[in-house]
């Protein structure tokens, strides 16, 4: 199982070169550089020109390539052009903001997912599992934004419950309870709604999973046992049905990271998703790299989690 | 009731819901079955077989099913038990062997657990006590190493292995009757006389009555006791197996043990049935079921109720129609070729 | 005079693993069979589960590469190809297979089916072939009308006689048949198998016959081989065989068939104890010290055991 592992991630190395060179090509391709921006009736575009030549973003792409990938090896990924920082600290400090939301709402997903999965499985057809299709197809159906500015409508503006946009209130230092407290103040209402909008495809797969598992000759052996329905269901239905949302689980550990450009923001919510978009939009090719690196890095992870996962939950499974 | 009956059906019927209306795939069966018997039922697929294997323990979905008759099992009527009084008499007086051993496992528990269930619910072992009776189990169905096998996973078992695991749970309570639903049909011959062997085996030892469902017409002659056939959701005809091998009467049944390829004999053809059988909508509910089969029988030599005669001591046949049955060759030049009743 | 010979066939499976990768083990699917086929004539190929007898099969219509030895056809040797289109052997060698169901495909009309290898084949206007798909459809017992329809409207047995009526369309030399009645009844396989032997007759065909079932295989071929580990331990005609088994795994095999009579079970069962013993007691001596099977030694002019020679 080591060696496995170890040979999965040597792997890695030759996946993430050639990534990086596909990413630092199309980056190069966007119109527009962190200068264009800048750019105001008054600029002199000798300047502009001066500026473009110190940061090197004359050279051939090749040249700029490799002096970007040997700083990337050591884990400097230089600095945001417009934010002025080391791109390494910004990252990790939206990374951090952002793991807190999409852990909250991965929790919130699955506690509310799974049980109304199984229900709608176990009494299939009835009216309960028809209401728990009618959510799930409602909340599949209707769009992010809609959702999101109608629960900030009603909760933030006109219930005044939560706060409507940011990641903590200025006025705690950092350090303190209240600052802890306000930060999860914030997380409350995007994680909600991230967790609604991603229950869908959790309960539609279980339900039908556990819908499929029912008519299984091992349930059948098992009810030939006479062991109680309820038993029944703890023991090898439930069980069975739950390992392809085990397969899936290591992808949703790493994509905690990842962050939900939507969600974040429209929430005003500083994370790895508004991150994302606002570097795309000012050309900010240092964070975009970084960006798209670190998103590559965590999908092969997760493919790696997951076949870790399956490994120890389903004993067919062996890594050698 | 004569003391030795164990299980006693009675009218029987089992139907499916399609579209909205109910077609029966079992129609009008009664059996019983004795202690220490070997009862097999053999049929081909879709003759209702399986539908009444499984009915018995009502192992069955009950919305989409209905059940009528009776199915006498120490004085209860199993038909009309729920789900919770059915779970006191599954495993422990009645319990069932599957067709596919693989599948029939749970892919996610170690063998002894699986056996182990079934003693969770209806002893009062404590815990050391059932693990200690799984390995006996184990050791009872001819398994050699049964400590290493109880911590396997099913998947880590050849087909045969998994099947003795079978076999072992539905023994583990000793029951009263076993039903086993074609349980040799996914193994290779050796292994199949090996597992047969067992299973007489485990009856003689137990007691117990078992019920045999299966297809394969060799099978039933080197183990059962008694035979019932079944065709379109009938029994069409029963008998002691060596009244039904000698002296088969029914034409279905004659028709079906002169088209198995045989190892002893050197015909060049074999008999074929013309047609095929009618699927479960469009059964002919009236009259013989067969007729459309055998069209060359006139049809007044068949019964327009057609009902099981008993024509000697256990030995049942349905209808009228085998008096005049003789096989028939259409092939060639297309005529009849008969044979000595 | 054959027309066909399989010269020490070998089709070995790679199994990789370790760190890098790497060949770790080798699967012997089948490890050394040589076999002659005669025109008109059926041959069978019984084993257990796992024994190589469907990779063999699948090795000689070129469906599974050969590692070594070498396949003659009419001559020529034939063993690299076996994957060129439109190839005579390709056109003489067809094959049917266990479940015909999913070896039609579902989207295609019957005509279609029927009509593909004969597109492949035979350059024959659009006229013929329609002519021809109706020859073959009236051949296998099926309605004119049928052409038109999808598989999925026919029964088991009829969608092995559209297999079948695809098979012989480009008038094949051989067929070969991997268990072509195990999925169905016992009264279509009898149909199946009795409609096999006419088109035999009819066509002059040669069956190469692989199945399980022993009674099956007695009932349709001439000549049959046991296959054991990828290897034969014993072939020869069907009453060398069955008269007179001489391979302690054939004696085995042939005594775990239920016979379709009560009469005598209780000896027969003490019959096949006995056997299993001497089975186990004996079972080394006829296998080398890798548990490989042995090589065959004629004991007669058509009866071959695996065994040391004597």
């Amino acid at each position: 199982m080591w060696k496995t592992i170890v040979r999965r991630f040597l792997l890695m190395i030759p996946q993430l070169f050639v990534l990086s060179i596909l990413i630092f090509i199309l980056a190069k391709f966007m119109p527009g550089d962190p200068f264009t921006g800048l750019i105001t009736p008054e600029t002199d575009p000798s300047r502009i020109e001066e500026l473009t030549e110190k940061a090197g973003l004359n050279d051939p792409w090749h040249i700029q390539y490799v002096r970007w990938i040997a700083r990337a090896v050591q884990g400097d990924f230089g600095m945001s052009y417009t934010f002025k920082r080391d791109v390494a600290s910004l990252i990790g400090e939206r990374a951090l903001n952002t793991f807190w939301l999409s852990f909250l709402s991965v929790i919130l997903l699955y506690a509310i997912a799974i049980p109304l999965g199984i229900l709608a499985g176990r009494y299939h057809n009835s009216r309960l599992d028809k209401t728990v299709i009618f959510y799930s197809f409602f909340t599949y159906a209707i769009p992010t934004f809609v959702l999101s500015l109608v629960f900030l409508y009603i909760f933030g503006y006109k219930l005044e419950w939560f706060p409507t946009s940011g990641s903590v209130d200025i006025k705690y230092e950092p350090g303190t309870l209240g600052y802890i407290w306000s930060k999860g103040y914030h997380i409350i209402l995007p994680a909600i709604t991230y967790a609604i909008l991603g229950t869908t495809g959790v309960i539609q797969y279980l339900r039908s999973e556990i819908i499929d598992t029912k008519a299984m000759d091992f349930v059948r052996t098992a009810r030939s046992k006479g062991i109680p329905t309820r038993k029944v269901y703890s023991k090898h239905i439930i069980r069975n049905s739950l390992l392809p949302i085990a397969a899936f689980l290591g992808f949703t550990i790493t994509g905690l990271l990842g962050g939900s450009i939507f969600i974040e923001t429209i929430f005003g919510y500083p994370g790895m998703g508004q991150l994302f978009v606002s570097s795309i939009s000012s050309r900010d090719y240092s964070v975009i790299t970084a960006l798209v690196m670190l998103y590559g890095f965590l999908t092969l992870l997760g493919s790696l989690l997951s076949d870790i996962i399956m490994s120890i939950v389903d004993p067919r499974i062996r890594i050698e | 009731m004569e003391t030795d009956v164990l299980l006693r059906i009675k009218d029987l019927h089992i139907g499916f819901r399609i579209n909205e209306s109910f077609y029966n795939a079992v129609d009008g069966v009664s059996l019983t079955l004795r202690k220490n018997e070997i009862l097999a039922i053999v049929g081909e697929s879709g003759c209702g077989k399986s539908t009444l294997a499984t009915s018995i323990i009502g192992l069955f979905d009950r919305s989409n099913t209905r059940i009528q008759g009776e199915i006498l099992f120490k004085n209860k009527n199993l038909a009309t038990l729920t789900e919770d009084q059915l779970n006191d008499i599954r495993g422990l007086d009645i319990s069932m062997i599957f067709q596919d051993p693989l599948s029939a496992l749970n892919p996610l528990m170690r063998i002894g657990e699986q056996i182990e269930e079934g003693l969770i619910y209806h002893t009062k072992f404590s815990s050391h006590d059932r693990k200690r009776k799984v390995l006996e189990l184990l050791k009872q169905v001819g398994i050699q190493n049964p400590n290493r096998v109880s911590r396997q996973f099913p998947h880590q078992l050849s087909g045969g292995m998994r099947q003795r695991v079978m076999i072992a749970i539905a023994i583990s309570c000793k029951p009263k009757i076993i039903i086993a639903d074609e349980p040799t049909t996914a193994l290779d011959v050796t292994i199949q006389a090996q597992i047969l062997d067992l299973l007489v085996e485990m009856q003689q030892e137990t007691g117990a009555g078992i019920i045999l469902i299966t297809h394969d017409l060799g099978i039933v002659a080197e183990v059962a006791n008694r035979v019932a056939v079944m065709y379109a959701g009938e029994i069409i005809e029963e008998a002691p197996v060596k009244e039904l091998f000698l002296y088969p009467k029914h034409p279905y049944t004659r028709s079906l043990l002169h088209s198995i390829p045989q190892m002893n004999s050197y015909t060049n053809r074999l008999n074929a049935i013309e047609g095929m059988v009618p699927s479960l909508k469009y059964l002919p509910r009236l009259g013989c079921r067969f007729s459309s089969r055998i069209p060359w029988i006139r049809k007044e030599a068949h019964e327009k109720r057609p009902a099981l005669h008993e024509i000697s001591p256990g030995h049942f046949v349905r209808c009228t129609c085998w008096k005049e049955f003789h096989f028939n060759k259409v092939k060639g030049d297309g005529t009849y070729e008969l044979y000595a009743n | 005079m054959s027309f066909m010979r399989i010269n020490n066939l070998k089709v070995h499976f790679p199994v990789r693993g370790g760190f890098y990768n790497t060949i770790i083990d080798t699967v012997y699917a089948v490890d050394g069979v040589s076999m002659e086929l005669e025109r008109g004539k059926a041959y069978g190929l019984v084993g257990e589960s796992g024994c190589g007898k469907s990779t063999l099969g699948k090795a000689i219509i070129g469906l599974e590469k050969i590692t070594s030895g070498s396949i003659y056809y009419k001559g020529k040797n034939i063993t690299n190809k076996r994957r060129d289109r439109k190839s005579i052997y390709n056109r003489d060698i067809q094959m049917i297979f266990q479940d015909s169901h999913s070896s039609l495909n579902p989207r295609k009309r019957i005509q279609d089916i029927i009509a593909e290898p004969i597109r492949n084949f035979l350059n024959l206007t659009p006229k013929e072939e329609n002519r021809k798909i109706s020859e073959l459809l009236e051949i296998v017992g099926m309605p004119e009308d049928a052409r038109f329809k999808y598989p999925h409207e026919f029964s088991g047995g009829q969608k092995q006689r559209i297999g079948i009526a695809r098979s012989i369309a480009t008038n094949p030399k051989l067929i070969i048949a991997d268990e072509p009645v195990s999925a169905l009844d016992l009264s279509v396989q009898a149909q199946v198998l009795n409609f096999m032997k006419d088109i035999q007759d009819e066509f002059h065909l040669s069956y190469l016959f692989i199945s399980h079932d022993l009674g099956v295989v007695k009932h349709m071929c001439d000549h049959i081989s046991i296959m054991y580990k990828g290897r034969f331990v014993e072939t020869g005609t069907k009453y060398d065989i069955y008269n007179n088994p001489q391979h302690i795994y054939t004696k085995r095999l042939l005594s775990a068939i239920p016979k379709v009579t009560p009469i005598g079970r209780e000896k027969r069962k003490r019959e096949r104890i006995k056997v299993e013993q001497y089975y186990q007691k004996e079972y080394k001596k006829y296998f080398d010290e890798h548990g490989r099977v042995l090589d065959l030694v004629p004991i007669s002019r058509t009866h071959f055991v695996a065994t040391t020679s004597r």
